[in-house]
């Protein structure tokens, strides 16, 4: 796992996302801004990608963390960083 | 003797079609048990019953449009021994369906329920005269190779005289990617209207009828923030609870202690509710907003509570309410955080009497002991009938909840 390119990492957080709001337009999504109020995601699908991200990558995300995932790509780096460790 | 009706299922609903029954003749059964899935405009929802005892027959047949207060079902309850039809009238006469009080309080206006004398003497709708007006037309070789093909007829577009299903639609239905897609699709845009339409009549009616004050508050939500954490810290992510669990908790408690928040305006008085059962406003992907109970809110410690919430949340979104659901809810909390905005007015849901708003948690300026610090804040709204409370009691109300949010080791006091 901790050999994961940062392409196939962003793959699997699509599909994490998108197992949840299926109609979501990642594409669209500005880059830097944040996903969630963007996507329409609440607390309680957040909640639901965590535990497939989980499932999927090993990484659990504790709630003190979350503020790091704000952006795509500050979870991307939150993930990559936390792969290699 | 008595009669399972078509329930009312929300304010302005006057039928449902029955889509399948889960019960046949004969059977047992029990106080709660899902017994049938009706279509409304409020989505598929699945129907219990209030009564134990034995099925003596089913009178509306799947596909059938029936209006609410029609008798869907005749139950022969607990103790008692199925008499002959004689008996029967006579019984139906004299028993009321042993529903819940409180989906009977949420009626209104009244359902007009036919008299039970009606049933089998002249109905003015007679469930066959309904059967022919409502049901699905499909012909009887379109109808058995549905059966056999493992098809839902209501999801066949009909291509016959009067849009009736014939044999070759239920081919092409049965053929995936075409039929059944293209009717499916077109099924969900027309709940997406039915549903648009619901919550227009609603809101229009709330409006139109209720005299709303508004009142609002920002609190500082660090300490609840990190009871949560400490809370979550060591538990795995799918064992966690998320915020809306607090402020339903806060709620539920400052209901507790103002109970005229928590009920019906029905026929010019307030009734009030039994038991606190928060509706909790969920937006659907897709569109559209449905509102159903958590049911016992002020009974439940925090995990059953997550548990409850998930529960409600994952069932709305797959369409699989309860009609309990949809009639206990004596107040509404709505949750528009999460989409960005920092503070609600809401719109109470006729025949409610509140309406709670959350806005969104984010930092902003708060003087703590003399200095400005940093601190996550949020605004709480409350939307309530002035016929029913005043601004004085609103405002009891929602001081209370300030505190309650403010101080979280008071929701679940050990």
């Amino acid at each position: 796992m901790a050999n994961l390119s940062r392409d196939t990492l962003r793959e699997t957080v699509i599909d994490a996302i998108l197992a949840v709001a299926p109609e979501a337009d990642i594409d669209a999504l500005p880059h830097g801004r944040p996903w969630r109020e963007a996507l329409e995601i609440d607390s309680f699908d957040f909640l639901n990608i965590l535990v497939d991200l989980e499932k999927r990558l090993g990484v659990s995300v504790p709630e003190s963390d979350y503020h790091e995932l704000a952006t795509l790509e500050g979870l991307l780096d939150y993930l990559e960083k936390r792969l290699a460790a | 003797m008595s009669e399972f009706r078509m329930p009312s299922l929300g304010a302005d609903m006057e039928s449902g079609t029955l889509v399948e029954w889960n019960i046949r003749p004969g059977e047992r059964v029990e106080r709660g048990q899902i017994v049938c899935v009706v279509e409304t405009q409020k989505g598929a929802i699945d129907v219990e019953i209030w009564e134990t005892g034995t099925v003596e027959r089913l009178v509306a047949e799947e596909g059938q449009k029936v209006p609410v207060g029609e008798v869907l079902a005749v139950i022969i309850a607990e103790g008692e021994r199925a008499e002959g039809e004689k008996a029967e009238g006579e019984a139906a006469g004299r028993e009321t369906p042993a529903e819940p009080s409180i989906p009977e309080a949420s009626r209104t206006p009244s359902p007009h329920a036919p008299s039970p004398r009606a049933l089998d003497v002249s109905p003015p709708v007679p469930p066959h005269a309904a059967a022919t007006s409502g049901r699905l037309r499909i012909s009887p070789a379109a109808r058995k190779r549905a059966a056999e093909l493992g098809l839902d007829p209501a999801d066949v577009r009909g291509s016959g005289v009067d849009g009736s299903i014939t044999l070759e639609d239920v081919e092409r239905a049965a053929r995936p990617a075409e039929g059944r897609q293209a009717a499916l699709s077109e099924r969900a845009a027309d709940a997406h209207a039915a549903m648009r339409q619901a919550i227009a009549t609603a809101m229009a009616r709330s409006k139109r009828e209720i005299p709303h004050y508004y009142l609002g508050n920002t609190l500082c939500v660090e300490p609840a923030l990190a009871w949560l954490e400490a809370h979550n810290a060591e538990r795995p992510v799918a064992e966690r609870l998320i915020f809306p669990v607090l402020q339903l908790r806060a709620v539920a408690l400052a209901l507790e202690a103002v109970p005229a928040l928590n009920g019906w305006f029905v026929d010019d008085a307030f009734q009030p509710a039994e038991g606190v059962h928060p509706g909790v406003a969920i937006a659907l992907r897709g569109g559209g907003l449905v509102a159903p109970a958590l049911h016992d809110a002020d009974r439940l410690a925090p995990d059953a509570m997550m548990a409850a919430l998930r529960d409600l949340l994952t069932r709305a979104r797959q369409d699989r309410l309860r009609s309990s659901e949809l009639t206990t809810a004596g107040l509404t909390v709505t949750n528009l955080g999460d989409l960005g905005v920092e503070s609600v007015q809401g719109v109470i849901y006729p025949p409610q009497v509140a309406l709670v708003g959350f806005g969104r948690i984010s930092e902003r300026p708060w003087v703590r002991d003399g200095q400005v610090v940093a601190a996550r804040c949020l605004h709480a709204s409350l939307a309530a009938d002035h016929r029913v409370t005043d601004g004085a009691l609103g405002a009891r109300f929602l001081t209370r909840l300030t505190d309650l949010l403010t101080e979280p080791e008071r929701l679940w006091p050990t």
